[in-house]
């Protein structure tokens, strides 16, 4: 049985969270969501799962039990 | 000619003339503090209590008005016991432990600060700031009348420095003009906008936020009853402020801040209609008083070095930090906790003055840890930029549906003490213990049979010794230690067992005045012991 992780697994959120914003510094809109876009695919990619990457985008739609 | 920078809430030390101001040459004195907040008042009993004479200046003759900071933290108040002024305190402040946060209205988490067993004090109590230092005044009057040598001098302005190799010449003006006072140390204890780091001309750099908040503290005069809980709303729908705290106090007044944006006309919002339209909205129809009432806006910043030469800075005046954490007061208790034995080292002749700087290099890594925890929730909290929104925006939502976004939201991470990682005080760790209490570390507090842990701890060194015996005497360079010899038999909850011995079946820690650990083993070794108390005054 896979199932996506829901419960909190990043090591030092706070550390990560300043990591993520900090990319983005001095990035315009464009470029922005360009990383974003990038970023996905990359932690897609490294999931595999694709049964986990649904649950993934329903939890992301707020679609609770996905 | 002294003016009045802020109303008094208690004159407590009304303007004397001192013998001082009648000599033709200025006296000499071994350590004068600029300033009689919590911070300046927290430093004095520090070096009274180890006989060291000190002399505080404030420009003003008291405590002033206002709740201002509210939250104090399980440290401060363990340094304030230290001092013999936590007791009272513990028993006027609010104890919380619950904490709750809301988006746009609806409950997304609620936290629990899940209080551990065994400490004397709980992780925070709430309290007005006029009460924390009217406490320290008392006890500092008690000191004095038992022979303390501490003065405190109302309406004594400091209006100029001129610092020396050895001493500092301190221009004072007071009721009855000006004179003239040295001192070996000058202590600045004088405030975020210290007036004597600009009399040295010496930086405080960081960032300045772009947001100010309006506090207001009111009396609900309707029968209704709110938790005694941390709430904070991030973008309440009844608009009354981009963000919002209650936060409870003694007294039954509560807490309220909202933040009200950069471009604010701050004449007009402290008008009383205005605030009240806010509160009203935040409030429904619910009946209340207001107490007091401020706006404020913050900045991160520190010095870069809080010693310069025979200056010290502590408290506000050497950093700066968002009101997010409690990491204000809080950290400046720290500082004195930190600086205050070694001073008296110093100025005893125990200890050279290059042990002051280790005061720099530690009290330096507890600001830059505290500056940034409170630039990130700041951050959080007021997002700087549209990307840094949208992020904010959808770790609040995903987190009313999924545990693992509750992490990430950060309204303020509340102030926990500072290990001291990498001082060159501290010994190599001698003993495979718990990584809690690792030389560097606040020691935890533990109950015991008869009371707690820190009791018998601290003011000066010891030699902790658990299920072991360490010596009847041990004196070097002029240190004395006191041995404290306590066995698990004497550990009725485990905690000393657990915050001290982990898998080791003895221990004996070397513990600093201020109640760090500077060095631990598991059995006494006095070569290795003798070595290790030089390393932590400096010597080694």
């Amino acid at each position: 049985m896979t199932e996506l992780t829901l419960t909190a697994n990043i090591d030092v959120p706070d550390d990560f969270y300043a990591d993520l914003i900090d990319a983005h510094e001095s990035l315009s809109k464009e470029e922005s969501d360009a990383l974003n876009a990038r970023l996905i695919l990359i932690l897609a990619n490294h999931v595999g799962n694709r049964a986990i990457l649904k649950q993934a985008l329903d939890a992301a739609s707020l679609q609770k039990g996905g | 000619m002294l003016d009045e920078r802020y109303t008094l809430a208690y004159e407590l030390y009304p303007y004397e003339r001192s013998p001082d101001q009648d000599k033709d040459e200025a006296t000499r004195h071994p350590v004068v503090v600029m300033g009689g907040g919590p911070i300046g008042i927290g430093m004095a009993l520090d070096l009274g209590l180890q006989g060291i004479p000190v002399v505080v200046l404030d420009d003003h003759a008291g405590v002033g008005m206002g709740s201002r900071a509210i939250c104090f933290s399980k440290r401060c108040l363990e340094i304030a016991d230290r001092y013999g002024c936590g007791e009272p305190m513990l028993e006027k402040g609010v104890v919380w432990n619950l904490g709750k946060v809301f988006h746009k209205d609806h409950k997304v988490f609620e936290f629990n600060l899940l209080p551990e067993e065994g400490h004397k004090f709980p992780a925070f109590i709430n309290m007005q700031q006029p009460y924390y230092e009217s406490f320290q005044i008392e006890r500092l009057r008690e000191l004095q009348a038992q022979g303390a040598p501490i003065e405190i001098r109302g309406k004594n302005r400091v209006d100029g420095v001129e610092v020396h190799g050895d001493h500092v010449v301190i221009s004072v003006m007071t009721p009855d003009g000006p004179y003239k006072l040295e001192a070996d140390w000058l202590i600045g204890a004088d405030g975020a906008s210290s007036p004597l780091r600009n009399m040295l001309d010496l930086d405080f750099t960081g960032k300045v936020f772009q947001d100010s908040f309006l506090i207001a503290d009111i009396k609900i005069t309707d029968d209704v009853e709110f938790p005694t809980e941390r709430w904070f709303w991030f973008e309440p729908s009844h608009g009354s402020g981009a963000s919002t705290l209650l936060h409870k106090q003694p007294d039954d007044v509560w807490r309220v801040d909202f933040q009200i944006g950069w471009d604010v006309d701050r004449k007009e919002e402290m008008k009383e209609e205005n605030i009240r339209r806010r509160l009203d909205a935040f409030l429904g129809g619910v009946k209340y008083d207001m107490v007091w009432s401020s706006i404020y806006t913050f900045q991160c910043k520190r010095m870069e070095s809080f010693r310069s030469g025979r200056v010290l800075f502590t408290g506000d005046a050497a950093h700066q930090v968002s009101p997010f954490g409690a990491r204000g007061a809080n950290s400046g208790m720290q500082d004195v906790d930190n600086l205050g034995w070694k001073l008296g080292l110093v100025v005893n002749g125990v200890a050279d003055d290059n042990l002051l700087d280790t005061y720099n290099d530690e009290r330096v890594h507890g600001a830059d840890e505290n500056i940034m925890n409170s630039t990130r929730s700041t951050d959080f909290i007021t997002p700087k930029s549209a990307q840094s929104r949208i992020f904010r925006d959808a770790v609040l939502a995903l987190s009313n549906d999924y545990e693992f976004a509750r992490p990430l939201v950060n309204s303020g991470r509340l102030s926990v003490p500072c290990t001291y990682d990498g001082s060159s005080l501290n010994s190599a760790d001698g003993l495979s213990g718990p990584e809690r209490t690792r030389p560097g570390s606040p020691c935890p507090d533990a109950q015991l049979n008869d009371g707690f842990l820190l009791n018998r701890l601290g003011n000066d060194f010891v030699l902790l010794c658990i299920n072991t015996n360490g010596p009847h005497e041990l004196e070097e360079c002029g240190v004395n230690v006191r041995t404290v010899n306590i066995s698990t038999s004497d550990d009725p909850q485990g905690a000393l067992a657990e915050r001290y011995l982990g898998e080791a079946t003895s221990a004996v820690y070397l513990i600093r005045p201020d109640q760090h650990v500077a060095a631990r083993r598991e059995i006494y070794n006095e070569n290795l012991v003798r070595a290790e108390i030089r390393r932590a005054i400096g010597k080694e």
